[in-house]
C-alpha cells in the first residue's frame, strides 16, 4: 500500500498552478474541437449588435433635437458597444444550466469523488472558454469598433483605463459567481431552468444591457444597489465617463464587496448542497 | 524484537496499528462499516394530471431506507463481492464510502478516513469506476484526461510514464490513446476509464457494474485485468455486478444486500451451500432413450437422451440416488450444486431466507 504524501506549502502552491494550468489548456483543447460551430456561432453573435445599432438609429431619427434622456445617436451607439464589451466577460452560457445538469444526470460526482474543487475546476473551464471566446472574437469586435469609430469618445486618462480593466475583470467574476450560484440551487431544486430565465431577464433589464441604467433608475432607484449593474453598464458608464472620478474606488470596491459576498454564498451553497445531495443517475 | 517508542504510534495511510507496549503489529481493516444508513424522501406522485395540479400545492414524502444498519470489515488486499438485485442498497453503500452522500445513521471508515468528510487526503487514495463512465473528456483523446489526472492526483512523470505504459498494455488499448474519447467503442471506453481510476495507484478501488453493457470479449478482458491488477498490487477491491461470471472469477467473499440489509457475509461458495435448497443430479441412462415418469424424483431440467437433469431437494439426494440406481440401468451419474446465478436468483425473489 502507498502512503499518503504530505507536502510542503511550495510543494502544495506548484501542484494547485499546474492542475488550473492543465484544465485550463484541457478546456481550450476541448473548446477547440468544433471549430466550425464554434466561430460560427461567435460571428452570428454579432449580428444583433448591427441590428440594434440600426434601431437606435431609427429611434433617434424621431426625436428633432437628437437627444434622449442625456444620451445623444453617438452616445447611444459607444453605450450599446461598451456594454457589449462588459458582457463578452460577464456573460457565462450554459454554466448554470451545466451545473444543474451534472446534478440531474449525477456527472457531477466526478468533482466530487477527484481531489479537485468544483467551483475552482469550473472557473478555469470558464477562463478558458472565455480566451478562446476572445481570440475568435477579437476580429470582429475591432471591426465593429472601426466602423463606429466616430461615435466613440476619446481614450481617457490611465486612472480610469485602470478602473475600466478592473471593472472588466470583476464582472467576469460577479458573472461566473452569479452563474454558479443558480446552478448550485439544483442541489435543492433539480431543475432550475425557470430560476434562469427570470436571471436572464432581470440581468437583460437591471445591468443596462437594454438601454442605460440612468434611464431605469430614475422609476426604478433601488437598481443601483444590486450586483446586475456591474455585469455590463458599470463598465461601459466608467469609459464613457459617465461615473465621476471621486467615485470610481468607491464603486469598484462596492463591486468587489458583492464579488466576496456571491463568492461566500457559493461556498455556502456547496457545502449544504452537496449535504443533500443524493447521487442520482444511478 | 521490534523497538518503539512509549506512545502508541497511529499510521493510517498503512493502515498499521502499533502498539507501545507489546512487538505486535496488526493490521486494521481496510474498511470498517458500522450500522450505516441511508434514508431518501421520495415524492409520491399519484397517477393523473389532476393529482399533478394537487401535487403543486400538496406533497406526499415517502421514506425509502436504501441502506439499514449495514455492518461489515473488509480486510486490506480483499477482493469483496457486493451482490444484489436492483435498488437493493449496492450502489447506495458504495456511493457512501465513497463520500458521495452523507447517510442518515452509523459510521464507516475507510483507509482511517470518514469518506463523506471529502478529505483530499482520503480522495487521493480511492477511485470509483461506475458503468456511467464519467471520467473523461468526451470530445478529447483519453491521454488528455489522463495528463489532467496527473497533476490533479500529483503523479510524478515517471510514475505516470510506467504506469501508463502498464496499463495500457494490459488492457490492450495503446493503439487507441490519441482517439478522441466519442469515437471509442463501449468496450475500450471502459477500459480508458480503468486506466483513470489506476493511474493514481489507488489502495481501494470501488467497482460500480464494471462491465455493464459489455460484450463477452470485453467482459473477459477487463475481468482478467482486474484479477491480475489486484494481485499485483494488493488493492482493497468492493465490486457490485449482476454477472455472476464476474464475481465468480474474481471475488472470494460476498456480501448479499436485499431491500438495504446484509443477508450474507462470507465466502462465495456458501451462498450456494446456505441458500440453495436443491442440487441437480445428472443421469446417462445405457439405453437411448430416457425413461418416463423420472419427474416423480425431482424436476426435470434438461432431457437429451440419453443424458437427463435432474434437480432434487438436497436433503433427498442420497435417496434419490439409490432409487434410481436401483431402478434403471445407469451408466454415469454426477451430482452437482446449482449455479450461483439461478440461486441468487432464487433468493432474491424468495420472501424470506
Amino acid at each position: 500500500m502507498t502512503a499518503s504524501t504530505s507536502y510542503t506549502f511550495k510543494e502544495n502552491a506548484i501542484a494547485t498552478v499546474r492542475v488550473k494550468w492543465l484544465i485550463l489548456k484541457t478546456a481550450m483543447e476541448e473548446r477547440l474541437v468544433y471549430r466550425g460551430d464554434f466561430a460560427f456561432a461567435t460571428l452570428v453573435r454579432f449580428l444583433p449588435i448591427i441590428t440594434q445599432i440600426f434601431l437606435w438609429n431609427a429611434i433617434f431619427a424621431g426625436h428633432n433635437d437628437g437627444e434622449l434622456n442625456g444620451y445623444t445617436y453617438a452616445n447611444m451607439v459607444a453605450y450599446y458597444l461598451l456594454v457589449m464589451v462588459a458582457r463578452a466577460f460577464s456573460s457565462m452560457p450554459g454554466l448554470a444550466n451545466g451545473i444543474a445538469l451534472s446534478v440531474r444526470d449525477g456527472s457531477v460526482r466526478k468533482y466530487l469523488i477527484q481531489p479537485v474543487d468544483m467551483l475552482d475546476y469550473l472557473f478555469w473551464h470558464r477562463i478558458a472558454h472565455k480566451l478562446v471566446y476572445y481570440a475568435v472574437a477579437i476580429g470582429p469586435f475591432l471591426l465593429v469598433f472601426w466602423l463606429c469609430r466616430d461615435y466613440l469618445p476619446d481614450w481617457p486618462e490611465p486612472k480610469v483605463t485602470v478602473a475600466w480593466i478592473c471593472s472588466l475583470l470583476m464582472a467576469f467574476l460577479a458573472g461566473f459567481l452569479i452563474e454558479s450560484l443558480i446552478g448550485l440551487i439544483s442541489f435543492w431544486f433539480l431543475e432550475v431552468s425557470s430560476l434562469i430565465f427570470i436571471y436572464m431577464m432581470m440581468n437583460y433589464f437591471l445591468s443596462g444591457h437594454m438601454i442605460p441604467l440612468e434611464w431605469i433608475s430614475e422609476w426604478i432607484p433601488w437598481v443601483n444597489y444590486l450586483p446586475f449593474k456591474y455585469l455590463a453598464y458599470f463598465p461601459a458608464a466608467i469609459l464613457l465617463g459617465r461615473i465621476p472620478p471621486d467615485t470610481l474606488v468607491i464603486e469598484l470596491t462596492i463591486q468587489a464587496g458583492w464579488i466576496v459576498i456571491l463568492l461566500v454564498a457559493n461556498r455556502v451553497a456547496f457545502h449544504y448542497g452537496v449535504r443533500r445531495y443524493g447521487a442520482f443517475g444511478g | 524484537m521490534l523497538a518503539f517508542q512509549e506512545k502508541a504510534v497511529f499510521f493510517s495511510p498503512c493502515q498499521l496499528v502499533i502498539t507501545a507496549d507489546s512487538s505486535t503489529i496488526t493490521a486494521m481493516p481496510a474498511i470498517v462499516v458500522e450500522n450505516l444508513g441511508r434514508t431518501y424522501q421520495v415524492y409520491r406522485k399519484r397517477e393523473g394530471l389532476l393529482a399533478s395540479l394537487r401535487g403543486l400545492f400538496h406533497r406526499e414524502y415517502r421514506e425509502v431506507q436504501a441502506v439499514k444498519n449495514v455492518s461489515f470489515t473488509i480486510e486490506e488486499g480483499e477482493m469483496l463481492a457486493f451482490l444484489g438485485p436492483n435498488g437493493a442498497g449496492k450502489t447506495t453503500t458504495l456511493k457512501l464510502l465513497s463520500g458521495l452522500i452523507v447517510p442518515t445513521s452509523g459510521t464507516a471508515t475507510v483507509l482511517g478516513h470518514v469518506p463523506w468528510k471529502r478529505e483530499n487526503a482520503y480522495r487521493r487514495r480511492f477511485s470509483l469506476v461506475t458503468g456511467h463512465k464519467e471520467q473523461l473528456w468526451w470530445d478529447l483523446p483519453a491521454q488528455e484526461s489522463f495528463r489532467l489526472h496527473k497533476e490533479i492526483y500529483r503523479i510524478s512523470t515517471e510514475d505516470y510514464n510506467s504506469r501508463l505504459t502498464e496499463l495500457t498494455e494490459l488492457l490492450g488499448v495503446t493503439e487507441l490513446m490519441s482517439q478522441p474519447v466519442r469515437e471509442l467503442s463501449l468496450g475500450e471506453r471502459m477500459r480508458m476509464e480503468l486506466i483513470a481510476a489506476l493511474l493514481h495507484r489507488p489502495d481501494v478501488l470501488f467497482l460500480d457494474e464494471p462491465t455493464i453493457g459489455l460484450d463477452v470479449i470485453s467482459q473477459r478482458k477487463v475481468q482478467q485485468f482486474l484479477l491480475k491488477y489486484q494481485k499485483d498490487q494488493g488493492i482493497t477491491v468492493i465490486l457490485t455486478s449482476h454477472y455472476m461470471k464476474d464475481v465468480e472469477a474474481l471475488c472470494d467473499r460476498a456480501i448479499v444486500i436485499n431491500k438495504g440489509a446484509v443477508i450474507h457475509d462470507g465466502a462465495l461458495a456458501e451462498i450456494v451451500d446456505r441458500f440453495s435448497q436443491h442440487k441437480i443430479i445428472e443421469l446417462h441412462f445405457a439405453s437411448d432413450s430416457t425413461p418416463n415418469g423420472i419427474d416423480r424424483y425431482g424436476v426435470v431440467l434438461e432431457d437429451r437422451p440419453p443424458m437427463l437433469r435432474l434437480q432434487v431437494e438436497k436433503q433427498k439426494v442420497s435417496a434419490v440416488l439409490s432409487q434410481v440406481l436401483a431402478e434403471y440401468s445407469i451408466e454415469d451419474v454426477s451430482v452437482s450444486e446449482r449455479p450461483l446465478e439461478d440461486v441468487i436468483a432464487e433468493l432474491f425473489t424468495a420472501e424470506e431466507y
